[in-house]
């Protein structure tokens, strides 16, 4: 392994810049003439838009234009979309309302578009927006989301019953007959909280116009630049591809919620030719917290059965899926095929059946955020396991390993094809790290000092490396999920590489340049990593879904087997041998047998001067693209064990030990991935012990500030114990899995499994606040003392 | 309108802003100096945090009209002379960053920390003092390694990579 190829922890290349505060996110960029844009948003969860007067606040000091749902519509301006069609259990499709940009008509959220107002300064704008006058006729809200199909309010007409889709998969016979014929079920109703995923940099956008060209450039905090100008170009009719360009460039967190179009950065670009000036606007948190796509969400009653010898034989789900208002770019992905398609966990499970209802509220969109349908499979799956572990008397990491899949590949009876793993070998790394034989003794030591200790297992399993294009198109994707990379040699053998994946703390700039590095043998310094910018990079789909690694690098992967290969005929006329006589290995081009050999820059150079071949027979230059479309899912795995201890007098958890043990097949850069699993574990045990989205039955989003929604600090969370397994995943070329998810996925249900270990009841929902916790003691320490 | 002097990393500038101007409006908006961050409205994430006369403070929450004739350092005016401060050496080092939004609010208040609490500093002390800035990417482990690593190669005694050891 060399310094700075696969393997080694390369400190970041782009850590400078944001060490040093010269990183550029979409707020620091300022255009000439640049004015800035104000939403007015609704105040009522549900009300008809009666009238908008804003003659008063057009004729306010810098006003520069206020347009509202009219204006788009006259301007033909389409509606925002949501890009994957699930049909019902019935086959017939789907039941979606239009999602205007600005609202017409009716407003559906708290936080919804009403108007925007642009004005030379923000503080205008904001002004302005205050003396416009607008008419609600306020109606009922439906906010819960067990209780929204049927419910007499309907939030769109075109689904009456709120019921966006009955959806199901799996086999519901033999499940059935499963059920039927098992020794034991264990049932469990489980809520997975509602999540505001809150990347620190808020999102922002700046829409330009340039009158000479026609052509519109918009500045975005967005993870997947080209599919934002895909769906502004051919859906929302901002302008044709070629004359839209979107800039994606340093990108404060994503987490999911910046994969989707929303509103704002659609108004932006718009509004930027109606009033002739760029037009810049900033979210601040509460409106983040408003009209960012929230996360989870889910209503689910799930079963599991398993036989007289304790092997799981069947296990199946209701789960209600809460969408918000309106339905956000792949919200409708989020509880089918990337939730229900996990639900086999780690396990050999031979009978599996799920059914999803999705339902309209008067919430904000719900759509992917970190691990998106994963983790709350996750959930379901971990907590019935180690639930049916203590109700059969079954120490539950033997109960995990004794129903694991062991042998691959693997064909769940949902969907997946798992490819390779070895879910004991993590299991016992893990049981090792945590200390499993000493937990009797630190429970008792807990309990001499009126503390309840517990232990919690997760033995997760994701699809991640997302995703071979035809059989996603084959589920109702709109798009295909290969990425592509454009390799180009300078002539002095330097190395720009174009990838379609985004950087949006991820480390892309290090980590795929060590790649870059590593297979052409030259310095990490002469790689430079180009990503972010339509006009400079070709057509790509970003970064989501653990992707980056697992298809994004695999696309530099062949585009640099295409360099190297066309590197040896260079290599052949210069060397004056045969091309298949030419090897390359460690940055130089060698004659098999000889000892001539060229190095990687001389090659490139030869390439372009193209004085030692005919261009007839040789193309000049050196540069090469390539497009990977991966032939199946990526399936990391791995076991996070969580050690817990309870003040019953307070109701505080302390987190006291945590143990990561996780597969992501080949690791490129250590330091990195560990970094991803302590920030996913972050938020992970943010949803299991802090945090929640709250409406009250109005629809006041109750939860909008930093001060109301509990973000996990650094005096919530304990340092990490985190250990590896490698089994090299065998479907891309890389080895890769993916690892950006992993923690956020195996974290909630690890935690709820240790504190529930600690109560001695399963009686605690998440976020399992001090209070929550409080009171689940109190049965707890009552029957202590009945004891 | 209102006019305001002071010093900013090391240089003096006069400014003529409107009285609710805050300071990391100023310095963002006037001065372009766009290093320091703003993260939320309600003084909770600590992204734009500055040293005001010495002291961390939380630039999104003073009006720039209420510092005139203060000494302001941002995140831009750290490092000295092309050499990185320790604590921004620290933080690379130790991976304490990933996004890098939160990062230059996270490096000043530690700087402070150091400057309040010293330079042998152990988990729980600067977990529970980070209690005023918020990451969202990192879940702080690296991040408390940073500023342990960082806190003791401001002390002058050891490099940040000897600290790391």
């Amino acid at each position: 392994m060399s310094a700075t190829g696969i393997g080694a922890s390369v400190r970041r290349k782009e850590d400078h810049r944001y060490i040093t505060g010269q990183g550029r996110y979409t707020d620091d960029i300022n255009r000439p003439g640049q004015a800035h844009a104000w939403f007015l948003r609704s105040p009522h969860a549900h009300a008809t838009l009666k009238s908008i007067d804003a003659k008063a606040a057009a004729a306010m000091p810098g006003v520069l234009g206020i347009f509202t749902g009219d204006d788009l519509a006259a301007d033909k301006v389409g509606g925002l979309i949501c890009g994957w069609m699930i049909h019902n259990k019935d086959g017939t499709p789907m039941r979606a309302g239009a999602h205007p940009a600005l609202a017409q008509r009716k407003v559906r959220y708290v936080g919804d578009h009403v108007a925007v107002i642009v004005a030379e300064t923000l503080a205008q704008a904001r002004d302005a927006s205050e003396a416009i006058v607008v008419d609600y006729g306020v109606l009922p809200a439906v906010v819960d989301t067990a209780s929204a199909a049927g419910a007499k309010t309907v939030v769109h007409a075109e689904a009456p019953d709120n019921t966006v889709f009955n959806w199901h998969l799996g086999n519901k016979a033999e499940t059935e007959a499963a059920f039927k014929a098992a020794k034991h079920v264990t049932k469990l109703d489980i809520v997975n909280n509602r999540l505001v995923p809150n990347p620190m940099e808020p999102r922002a956008a700046v829409g330009d116009y340039d009158q000479g060209e026609g052509a519109f450039t918009l500045y975005t905090t967005s993870q997947n630049p080209h599919v934002a100008r895909l769906v502004l170009s051919a859906f929302i009719g901002i302008a044709p591809e070629n004359k839209l360009r979107v800039i994606a460039p340093d990108v404060g967190g994503g987490f999911g919620s910046k994969i989707f179009i929303y509103a704002e950065e659609t108004v932006c670009v718009w509004a930027a030719k109606k009033v002739g000036r760029p037009v810049k606007w900033t979210s601040d948190r509460t409106e983040a917290f408003l009209s960012d796509a929230h996360g989870r969400d889910h209503v689910t009653h799930a079963e599991l059965a398993t036989d007289a010898d304790g092997k799981i034989t069947a296990l199946r789900v209701k789960t209600t899926a809460n969408l918000g208002a309106y339905l956000s770019t792949f919200s409708s992905s989020v509880p089918t095929y990337l939730y229900a398609p996990l639900l086999s966990g780690s396990y050999d499970i031979p009978a599996i059946y799920a059914e999803v209802d999705a339902v309209y509220t008067n919430t904000a969109p719900v759509d992917a955020y970190r691990g998106a349908g994963r983790p709350e499979a996750t959930f379901v799956v971990e907590r019935l396991v180690e639930v049916a572990a203590r109700q059969l008397g079954k120490d539950p990491a033997k109960f995990r390993m004794q129903n694991y899949v062991k042998k691959f590949p693997h064909q769940t009876p949902v969907i997946m094809m798992y490819d390779a793993g070895n879910y004991g070998a993590s299991m016992k790394k893990a049981l090792e790290i945590i200390d499993y034989k000493g937990i009797g003794k630190r429970k008792r030591d807990s309990a001499r000092n009126g503390k309840l200790r517990g232990i919690g297992f997760s033995s997760y399993i994701e699809a991640c490396g997302i995703a071979p294009s035809a059989a996603v198109g084959s589920l109702g994707a709109g798009v295909g999920l290969w990425e592509s990379a454009e390799v180009r040699v300078n002539p002095v053998g330097t190395v720009e590489v174009l990838t379609g994946s985004h950087s949006h703390g991820q480390g892309h700039e290090t980590t795929f340049a060590q790649l870059v590095s590593g297979k052409l043998g030259i310095p990490i310094e002469n790689v430079s990593i180009v990503h972010g910018d339509t006009d400079k990079v070709q057509m790509g789909m970003g970064t989501y879904g653990s992707r980056s690694g697992a298809v994004g690098m695999s696309a530099i992967f062949k585009a640099l087997d295409k360099v190297i290969a066309k590197g040896k005929k260079v290599a052949a006329y210069v060397l004056e041998a045969d091309e298949a006589d030419i090897d390359f290995a460690d940055g130089h081009f060698k004659v098999k047998g000889t000892d001539k050999t060229l190095d990687f820059g001389s090659c490139a150079l030869q390439a372009y001067i193209a004085h030692k071949f005919n261009g007839q027979d040789l193309e000049p230059g050196l540069k090469e693209g390539a497009f990977y479309d991966p032939t199946n899912f990526t399936f990391p795995a791995g076991v996070h064990i969580c050690e817990v201890e309870i003040d019953p007098d307070t109701g505080v958890t302390a987190i006291e030990r945590w143990a990561a043990v996780d597969d992501f097949g080949v690791v490129i850069n250590p330091m990195i991935v560990e970094g991803q699993v302590h920030g996913g574990i972050a938020q992970g045990v943010g949803q299991a012990l802090l945090e929640g989205a709250k409406y009250n039955a109005d629809g006041q989003l109750v939860t909008a500030s930093f001060m109301d929604y509990c973000m996990p600090r650094a005096d919530d969370l304990p340092s990490f114990d985190v250990g590896m397994t490698v089994t090299p995943c065998p479907s891309n070329p890389l080895g890769i899995k993916g690892c950006g998810e992993a923690g956020a996925i195996a974290a909630p249900p690890a935690v709820i499994n240790a504190i529930t270990d600690a109560l001695g009841h399963e009686d605690i929902a998440m976020p399992a606040t001090p209070q929550a916790v409080w009171r689940a003691a109190q049965k707890t320490v009552k029957r202590m003392a009945a004891e | 309108m209102a006019t305001v002097s002071m010093t900013v990393n090391g240089k003096a500038v006069t400014a003529t802003v409107d009285p609710r101007t805050l300071l990391v409006q100023l310095l963002r908006e006037n001065l372009r100096l766009t290093g320091t961050h703003v993260g939320c409205d309600t003084s909770q994430c600590g992204a734009c945090v500055v040293h005001v006369d010495g002291k961390a403070v939380k630039s999104c929450t003073a009006l720039a009209v209420s510092l005139d004739g203060a000494s302001v350092t941002t995140i831009e005016g750290l490092a000295t002379n092309g050499a990185l401060h320790p604590m921004q050496e620290a933080f690379r080092e130790h991976h304490g960053l990933q996004c890098g939004y939160c990062t230059p609010g996270m490096i000043m208040a530690a700087v402070d920390m150091v400057n309040r609490r010293g330079n042998d500093l152990d988990e729980k002390t600067i977990r529970e003092d980070l209690d005023g800035n918020i990451c969202r990417c990192t879940g702080y482990h690296n991040i408390v390694k940073a500023i342990a690593a960082g806190a003791e190669a401001m002390g002058g005694k050891v490099q940040v990579r000897q600290a790391a050891e």
